[in-house]
């Protein structure tokens, strides 16, 4: 396996992440941009991909407020969660923040926003982020 | 040959679904053994049976993974080969599937098949958290997204998209309400009105708590056979004459849409085929109504009306028990309740009940052709079955 293939990652794309970097994995072969990276593109078996910075904004089109949370997220509850697709057509979900929950709407324009890390000793060591009013 | 019989159901069982407080899975899933083998008295389990397929999702709830071999312990099955499936809330339905490929591929004369979850001893907390593992961890568990929250970001798309309102879903948890009233073993044997439905508390935006599928113990089994050997056991089996299964992308936000389960459609496709059949030979149906938006998009998938008409099918009550195809005769995930593991094949359990004619104040008159739509995760699996009065 080439070290180059072997990069495409959750890994790499959480380690762009901590360095305040939103980047996708392109196919060589057909195009297709993938978020997650991916080691081998589902639509045409390729391996050989380019990293692409993936463009920050995007409409928001679905969303749900959660009011029951797991364990982790229960002092947050209730919270704002919806899949953004960017303005190059990838899709994303993440919490909505920075805007009263009354005032979230379908179509919303939204900006991707990086949560600052927080050290643990636990695996995973993903840093966050979150979705904000454009 | 469409319509083929692939293979036949001679008996099946069902624990008793709830807060079954006292019993583990295995004892649950014993309970559920007991029944098929007093159903089916020409059945010697210990000679007969050579092959046990169970669904069971989670090893969290009783840290007790291993499923297969200690199920088929407890079922008095000791050292037939014991496969465990794990699909999530489709595991049961994916070993249905697979107890198929065993009989119909010639390998097993007779096989068990079922499914098993012990829920209730847990918080919902705890719950909450076990369940989500059936979506992608990377993207959606870790920013806070639950199972009840990828079916409302369905619900919320589906409303959008359709018009579809928070009254339709409700009306979907009050007919299964009423039906659940009907089975003795139902978690929930009581009636909801409207009202009660609409003003409960938010679980997740627009799902209320009484568009949630319960936290049930339970467990269930189906004896297979081939089709030619079903008379040996029984004079009424039920055959299978559709199955279907396709798998998604983990991570719901990968699909191109969110209102409806591409998977499922799949199945269904597959399903129809196999059996040489179309959405309006179905006499009635058991859906996977995790959540009743999950319902709506189920009746839309299977084809029952078209793209978008699922709320208005719930409101006219074309699904109620005495409408035009009745919809979760057993009171469905809804009020039934949902032990993941168990729920595909106790769908097959209440199919098999009506199509012998033993679903008693929940009969479906005449009922030849039924239905079973099983769903893993958002959808990432889902496994469809047809089934023909023997």
């Amino acid at each position: 396996m080439s070290a180059q293939s072997s990069s495409f990652t959750i890994e790499q794309f959480y380690k762009a992440i901590s360095q305040k970097k939103l980047i996708g994995g392109k196919c060589r072969k057909c195009g297709k941009i993938h978020m997650p990276p991916r080691p081998l593109c589902d639509s045409c078996l390729s391996k050989e991909f380019d990293w692409v910075e993936l463009p920050k904004t995007g409409k928001l089109l679905t969303y749900t407020v959660i009011h029951v949370a797991p364990t982790q997220f229960q002092t947050m509850a209730p919270y704002a969660v919806g899949i953004v697709q960017l303005e190059n057509g990838v899709k994303i979900p993440g919490m909505i923040k920075e805007t009263p929950l009354d005032k979230i709407k379908v179509g919303m324009p939204l900006t991707l926003e990086f949560e600052e890390c927080q050290q643990t000793q636990q695996w995973p060591q993903w840093p966050r982020y979150h979705f904000k009013p454009a | 040959m469409k319509g083929k019989p692939l293979a036949s159901i001679v008996s099946a069982g069902l624990s008793k679904f709830g807060k079954i407080d006292g019993l583990y899975a295995r004892e649950l899933f014993a309970e559920a053994a007991k029944e098929a083998y007093e159903r089916c008295p020409n059945l010697d389990p210990k000679r007969d049976i050579k092959a046990l397929f169970i669904g069971h999702m989670g090893e969290s709830y009783e840290h007790q993974g291993h499923t297969g071999a200690t199920a088929a312990d407890w079922a008095g099955l000791l050292h037939v080969p014991a496969t465990r499936t794990e699909a999530a809330c489709c595991s049961s339905g994916v070993a249905l599937k697979a107890a198929v490929y065993a009989v119909a591929s010639g390998l097993c004369d007779v096989v068990m098949v079922g499914g098993v979850e012990k829920m209730t001893h847990r918080s919902t907390p705890e719950v909450t958290e076990f369940l989500a593992m059936a979506s992608d961890f990377p993207f959606e568990q870790w920013h806070g997204i639950t199972f009840p929250g990828l079916f409302a970001l369905m619900a919320t798309a589906h409303m959008h998209k359709y018009g579809t309102t928070e009254k339709q879903m409700a009306q979907i948890a009050v007919k299964n309400h009423y039906n659940g009233s009907l089975n003795p073993k139902a978690q929930m044997q009581k009636e909801i009105t409207l009202e009660q439905a609409l003003s409960s508390r938010v679980v997740a935006w627009p799902l209320k708590l009484y568009d949630c599928s319960l936290i049930t113990d339970g467990a269930s089994c189906l004896i297979l056979t081939k089709p030619e050997l079903a008379k040996r056991y029984t004079d009424a089996p039920v055959h299978i004459i559709g199955s279907g299964q396709a798998s998604d992308t983990i991570g719901m936000y990968e699909r191109e849409e969110f209102t409806s389960i591409r998977a499922a459609k799949l199945a269904a496709k597959t399903a129809y085929e196999m059996a040489g059949l179309t959405p309006s030979d179905i006499d009635v149906a058991e859906v996977h109504d995790c959540f009743t938006i999950a319902e709506i998009i189920a009746y839309e998938d299977l084809g029952f009306c078209r793209p978008g008409e699922g709320g208005r099918m719930a409101e006219n009550g074309e699904t109620a028990l005495k409408g035009r195809i009745p919809v979760n005769t057993s009171g469905g995930l809804k009020a039934k309740g949902h032990p993941v593991g168990a729920t595909g094949t106790a769908q097959a359990y209440e199919i098999y009940l009506q199509l012998t004619g033993q679903a008693e104040k929940r009969q479906v008159a005449d009922a030849e052709i039924g239905l079973t739509h099983n769903v893993g995760g958002s959808g990432a699996t889902a496994t469809v079955h047809i089934y023909r009065r023997g």
